[in-house]
């Protein structure tokens, strides 16, 4: 018997983007240049978020024709937003067969107390995280892939940084915390026990980690990728750069070798200038994206 | 016995915890010169186009035809499949073309598709072998060389010529070694 929409299967998906590229796309021109640019993948959006950020107002799932246009351009996976809470929305991307739904904060939260049931549906989710206790929360509510939250649409990588600095510290305190001290520590963490243990049993988190919010140069592609995280979500960073083309290839050549810094000098060389920064504390706290949703 | 895993993008941790459970090295390799003293070489999932690309960017195409020229073991798993494939249905994109198979990429559908099923696989023994399809491709037609191995539902899904291995499902996403056993088995020279 065939069974679908096993745990396995949506996890599975994000095992095989593992070391690859996501970038954010607007247009089926914008999905091809992605592509050619060697992203595993794309995700469908009606705008970027520093576009979201510079607009304000209620940011909502991108309309079905856009993600379908994007879903014809290319053959590699298409993931599109959903808002924190918007279960409807979420059933809707399912139903126009986008492979990968992301429960974002980039989107206004729909529930500002609970997000989405992901184990009832068939399609995987991906979800943001700034700690473990965020990770294994978002988890156990089903999702199969993670990503740090960071600050998006800022190009200014600081705070996916924190986000995956904190995660790996969390991950190295539980694994040197002793069998008895578990549950304590999935209190303070405000975790589920099951998965706790688990991530002390496996050394690290049961679900892939990306990182995403903030990256703009191959320098910070690369960075991240040091610093643990199993792949790039690159935002705004690409298309509100100067050279959409080269910079989308040198970011993706920049996380396979991002262990080589004379390759990365070369792959960085050129490319135009960056998307425009924000201080992060020029935002004041309460916009800010990561603060939603936790 | 030395095997490398093709560390571009995909599963490449879960198939060098497979090939160590079956008790060869496992070197991860991304760099032209770290082919020639491979004894086989795995190219794992991921995405197909991407890691196509990649291989031409970064000049690793030669270093991969050598090793099948000379013999060598390669298994390609989904997009290793792919990548191995003399011809795909209805597009270009690079390929290696060292099996003599046509394939349709994604051709159970979109990711809500995907699936896991038990199959049987006759080279593996009795027992059935837990697949995982994911975005899966399937083998559409062969050439006289090739050497079928599984179907699931009718179709082509794990094949063999010569000293190349090929599966659409993915075996090291399960605790099931024996795909990666038979593999080590071929670059002995069995």
């Amino acid at each position: 018997m065939a069974e679908q929409g096993t745990f396995c299967v949506k996890a599975g998906l994000a095992e095989m983007q593992k070391g690859g590229v996501i970038m954010d796309v607007t247009t089926p021109e914008q999905a091809k240049i992605a592509e050619e640019a060697g992203a595993v993948a794309v995700m469908a959006l009606e705008r970027v978020p520093a576009d979201i950020r510079a607009a304000g107002g209620v940011a909502r799932m991108a309309d079905p024709e856009i993600i379908l246009k994007i879903m014809e351009a290319v053959t590699i996976p298409v993931m599109a937003k959903a808002r924190i809470g918007h279960f409807v929305e979420a059933k809707i991307l399912e139903a126009l067969g986008v492979d990968y739904i992301d429960e974002s904060e980039v989107l206004t939260p729909a529930d500002d107390e609970f997000h989405i049931n992901k184990r009832e549906f068939t399609v995987p989710f991906v979800c943001g995280a700034r700690n473990l206790g965020e990770a294994l929360r978002r988890i156990g509510e089903g999702a199969a892939m993670l990503r740090t939250k960071g600050e998006p649409g800022t190009g200014n990588v600081v705070e996916a940084v924190r986000h995956m600095r904190m995660m790996m510290s969390e991950i190295r305190k539980l694994l040197n915390t002793p069998d008895e001290e578990l549950m304590t520590f999935a209190k303070q963490a405000g975790a589920p026990y099951e998965l706790v243990c688990q991530v002390k049993r496996l050394g690290r988190l049961p679900v892939v980690n990306f990182a995403a919010g903030g990256i703009a140069t191959p320098a910070d592609a690369a960075l991240m990728m040091q610093l643990g995280c199993d792949g790039i979500f690159v935002g705004s960073g690409i298309f509100k750069a100067k050279e959409p083309k080269a910079r989308a290839k040198a970011i993706v050549d920049a996380t396979l070798h991002h262990d080589d810094p004379s390759l990365l000098a070369e792959i960085s060389k050129g490319l135009g200038e960056a998307m425009p920064g924000i201080e992060i504390s020029s935002i004041r706290r309460e916009e800010r994206m990561q603060e939603r949703g936790c | 016995m030395k095997i490398g895993v093709l560390a571009i993008q995909g599963a490449v941790r879960e198939h060098v915890t497979a090939l160590q459970k079956c008790g060869v090295d496992v070197a991860c390799v991304k760099k032209a010169e770290q082919f020639a003293a491979l004894d086989g070489l795995v190219i794992p999932g991921g995405e197909s186009t991407t890691i196509g690309k990649l291989l031409v960017r970064f000049s690793l195409v030669e270093p991969i035809l050598q090793l099948i020229a000379q013999g060598k073991a390669v298994y390609g798993t989904c997009a290793g499949l792919i990548l191995l494939a003399t011809r795909v249905e209805g597009r270009e994109q690079f390929l290696l073309a060292g099996m003599d198979i046509s394939v349709a990429r994604n051709a159970f559908g979109r990711q809500r598709e995907s699936f896991e099923q038990e199959l049987s696989i006759p080279v593996l023994g009795k027992e059935p072998f837990p697949a995982v399809f994911i975005r899966a491709p399937l083998i559409k037609s062969y050439g006289s060389k090739v050497q079928v191995l599984a179907r699931c539902n009718d179709e082509i899904v794990a094949a063999r010529q010569d000293n190349l291995l090929v599966s659409a499902f993915h075996p090291e996403l399960t605790d099931d070694v024996r795909m990666h056993s038979y593999f080590v088995g071929m670059a002995k020279g069995n």
